[in-house]
């Protein structure tokens, strides 16, 4: 504390929030100096829930990683698993069959719309409006239910492998994903119907905290924080990844870059993530769902009996796991909260020699002091709600 | 003998007083859990002291259950989320698997109020110090559940980052499972209760004789 | 990306460019569609300028890579992006262990600032000029470096009753 002046509203008060705190969305700490109730600073500290992912990830063979990998930005799993999925591919030079690829992007935009419900309804929670987080967790279950279909777990599901997806998606998974289609939108309608015109939503949201696009990107922000500033930089459209291409869908934008756009364009976004899901069901090509490549995915089961190489690749895979030839890769994707990005540095061995994740989470933080600076506590709680950070993201 | 309107007979026989007696110090030991035969009545009470010796045991023992039977059925759970399996804590809370069913969706932040300590996630060699800061705050009788396989044994991730729960605080109940169902979390709660309810001797106290915890403060 | 030309022509300008002469670009890579550049070290703030005047104005990255036991040890990468022509190049360098010392550029680029902190943490590279150079991700009394390879994974084996340590 330095008092400055005479006057008591001149002093700065140190307040430490956290790690154990029910608004900081994880186990975030942060040193918040305050001239009165109003921020003048914050630091985040993070490393509480640190877990050496990134050396674990050295220890394991290529497809041991990827359930590593996936516990880092624990909403986000199936990206988590692709980005690193597509790194190695890329440095395989394997391509992925097609129908892989239109199951690997459901399974993304069901995971985006998991991720922006979870948000939504702890959101919800820290400004007040606790009903939301029941009905957030309702369409959650319905959307486990599907992953639960696909590859036998909620969470962690390590369905995405290198070179495609671990299993065909059963009988039963496209009628219930069709009748998910068409109840999300409607029920995104009714949480729009119950957060839009709530005036106390809108007196939190509306006005507080903004950051223009231009300080955003200093601070190398991305995600939808950067399109509630107007940017609309998203890397499905600008570099079409895992056959985005594909699918016709628009980017919602925000204009003043509050608290209430990041609100209104996460919201949004499950729209677009739905009509995508619709797309890519509708066209869903027949074909094999992981490649054809014996030397880097596991032969299917009944060959095991007749085939003598059937035999020798399945052991040699699950023995030592396939080498991938060196050379470094960093493969971007776009995340519910942004890039994602994973660099791959392999030494020709069948274990990568490094593994980095860049996460979106760990770096929009750095915003964050700007954006609740000269603002009251309440309004940081909400501005902490709006970035949507995730602290296995930040820490790994 | 008389018959009773539902068509029951009713015995009546005279019973001599000093059976009596001895079938109620019986029924008292029984409620206590002891074995019939075992010779846990003092000697040499008689008469009045005898009387209040064993209407001591048969309330207390009673009083006992009821209280164990309310802490059970009204665990305040602190709230602890730590990482993924955090996300499944906040399932339970949520309406498929309804914790307020049991009477536990009373979640307080502050762990002065708590009695239930659910560690869901990985504890990091940054975040023991304050986990166990955070189990010491907290009031007898309080209980820890270690939620998912990191905090239980080491999880996925056995590396140099992250300490099992098991070594700086005592755990009641381990639900494994990465990260274990609603449901699993709900048996694991479930299975908690009834070790309250039914035999709060079982546990740790019991093996290590102790009471409680202690805590120790940075640079003592 | 730039292909290989492009990649070839950004390295022979950073060669002519004042101040960085010859030395500057050590090597240039171009892998599976994508651009590295490798420089000197002693130059990193000024290609980065250069990188920035040419369209890359977004650090998208920023990490550290061991290379054990190949001397210079240390690689930091630096990922930009120029997001107008959808373009990206890798900028590396390699500092010894002996002396991980390299300048910061956080003040230019303000993205940087907790990476540089997390390289510093897991890697133990000093970045000169960083406006808060401490340990972000282990403890701050921590002693060692925990993401360079020849820094052991540690773990403990589970405890059961059988094997529990005695009180």
């Amino acid at each position: 504390m330095s008092a400055t002046a005479t006057e008591a509203n001149e002093e700065l008060l140190t307040l430490n929030m956290g790690p154990h705190h029910p608004a900081t969305h994880g186990v975030l700490r942060l040193l918040v100096t305050l001239q009165g109730e109003v921020v003048r600073d914050i630091k985040p500290i993070v490393g509480y829930v640190h877990t050496g992912i990134e050396k674990t990830a050295e220890d394991k063979s290529y497809w041991k990683v990827i359930p590593v990998v996936e516990r880092m930005d624990y909403l986000a799993y199936y990206f988590n698993a692709m980005s690193f999925c597509g790194a190695v591919e890329t440095l395989l030079e394997e391509q992925v069959p097609p129908r892989a690829q239109y199951l690997r992007v459901i399974h993304m935009e069901l995971n985006r719309i998991m991720s922006h419900l979870v948000w939504l309804g702890t959101s919800a929670l820290d400004l007040g409006a606790i009903s939301m987080f029941w009905y957030c967790f309702r369409e959650r279950e319905l959307i486990l239910d599907l992953f639960e279909m696909s590859s036998g777990q909620r969470m962690h599901t390590r369905y995405f492998q290198v070179g495609g997806v671990i299993e065909d998606i059963p009988q039963g998974f496209a009628r219930k994903l069709r009748e998910f289609t068409k109840l999300m939108p409607k029920r995104a309608d009714q949480y729009g119907d119950l957060l839009n015109r709530n005036e106390i939503v809108l007196q939190r949201l509306r006005g507080t905290c903004p950051l223009d696009a231009q300080k955003l990107l200093s601070f190398g922000v991305t995600g939808p924080l950067l399109r509630a500033a107007g940017n609309p930089w998203d890397l499905r459209k600008a570099a079409p990844y895992c056959s985005y291409g594909d699918f016709d869908f628009k980017i919602p934008v925000g204009t003043v870059g509050d608290n209430y756009d990041r609100f209104a364009v996460r919201l949004a976004e499950i729209y677009e993530s739905v009509k995508i899901i619709e797309q890519a069901l509708e066209g869903l090509p027949e074909g094999p769902y992981i490649t054809a490549n014996r030397k880097v995915a596991l032969p299917p089961r009944h060959e095991l009996a007749t085939s003598m190489e059937a035999l020798i690749h399945h052991f040699k895979l699950v023995t030592e796991g396939f080498r991938v030839p060196p050379g470094e890769i960093y493969y971007p994707i776009e995340s519910p909260r942004g890039e994602l990005g994973c660099f791959v540095r392999s030494d020709g061995s069948a274990k990568p020699a490094r593994v980095h994740m860049r996460d979106p989470s760990f770096v929009n933080l750095q915003a964050f002091s700007s954006m609740a600076e000269g603002s009251y506590i309440a309004d940081l709680i909400a501005t902490l709600a709006m970035l949507d950070p995730i602290l296995g993201g930040i820490d790994r | 003998m008389a018959t009773g309107g539902v068509g029951v007979e009713i015995k009546r026989e005279p019973v001599d007083p000093q059976t009596l007696r001895v079938t109620q110090l019986k029924a008292s030991q029984l409620l206590r859990g002891a074995a019939v035969q075992g010779p846990t009545v003092p000697a040499h009470l008689e008469g009045g002291d005898l009387e209040r010796h064993v209407e001591e045991r048969v309330l207390t023992t009673t009083l006992d259950r009821a209280v164990a039977w309310a802490r059970s059925n009204s665990f305040f759970p602190a709230t602890f989320g730590l990482a993924c399996c955090a996300i499944e804590m906040m399932s339970i809370v949520a309406a498929r698997v309804d914790v307020a069913r049991f009477g536990f969706e009373a979640f307080r932040a502050s762990p002065r109020q708590a009695d239930l300590l659910i560690l869901s996630g990985r504890v990091s060699i940054k975040m023991a110090p304050i986990v166990r800061r955070i189990y010491d705050q907290m009031l007898e009788p309080k209980w820890a559940i270690s939620m998912g396989a990191c905090c239980s044994s080491m999880g996925v991730f056995n590396n140099y980052a992250l300490v099992p729960a098991d070594k700086f605080m005592p755990i009641d109940v381990h639900v494994p499972g990465c990260p274990p169902r609603p449901e699993a979390l709900m048996h694991g709660i479930l299975k908690l209760r009834s070790m309250v309810q039914d035999d709060p001797e079982l546990g740790w106290r019991e093996r290590y004789e102790a009471v409680g915890t202690e805590e120790v403060l940075p640079g003592a | 990306m730039p292909d290989a030309t492009g990649l070839e022509l950004i390295a022979a300008e950073l060669r002519e460019a004042e101040g960085l002469g010859e030395e500057a670009v050590r090597d240039t890579l171009f892998f599976r569609e994508r651009a590295t550049l490798e420089i000197d070290p002693a130059h990193i703030r000024a290609t980065l300028e250069h990188l920035r005047g040419k369209g890359y104005t977004f650090m998208a990255s920023l990490h550290g890579v061991d290379y054990y036991p190949q001397e210079p040890r240390l690689g930091v990468l630096y990922e930009l992006l120029d997001m107008e022509r959808v373009d990206r190049i890798t900028v590396k360098l390699r500092v010894h262990s002996d002396a991980p010392a390299l300048d910061s550029v956080t003040p230019a680029w303000p993205t940087a600032n907790h990476q540089e902190r997390e390289v510093y943490d897991l890697f133990g590279v000093n970045f000169k000029g960083h406006p808060d150079l401490r340990r972000i991700l282990m403890p701050e009394d921590y002693e060692g470096h925990p993401q360079r390879r020849d820094f052991p994974i540690g773990g403990e084996p589970v405890i059961f009753t059988y094997n529990e340590p005695a009180r």
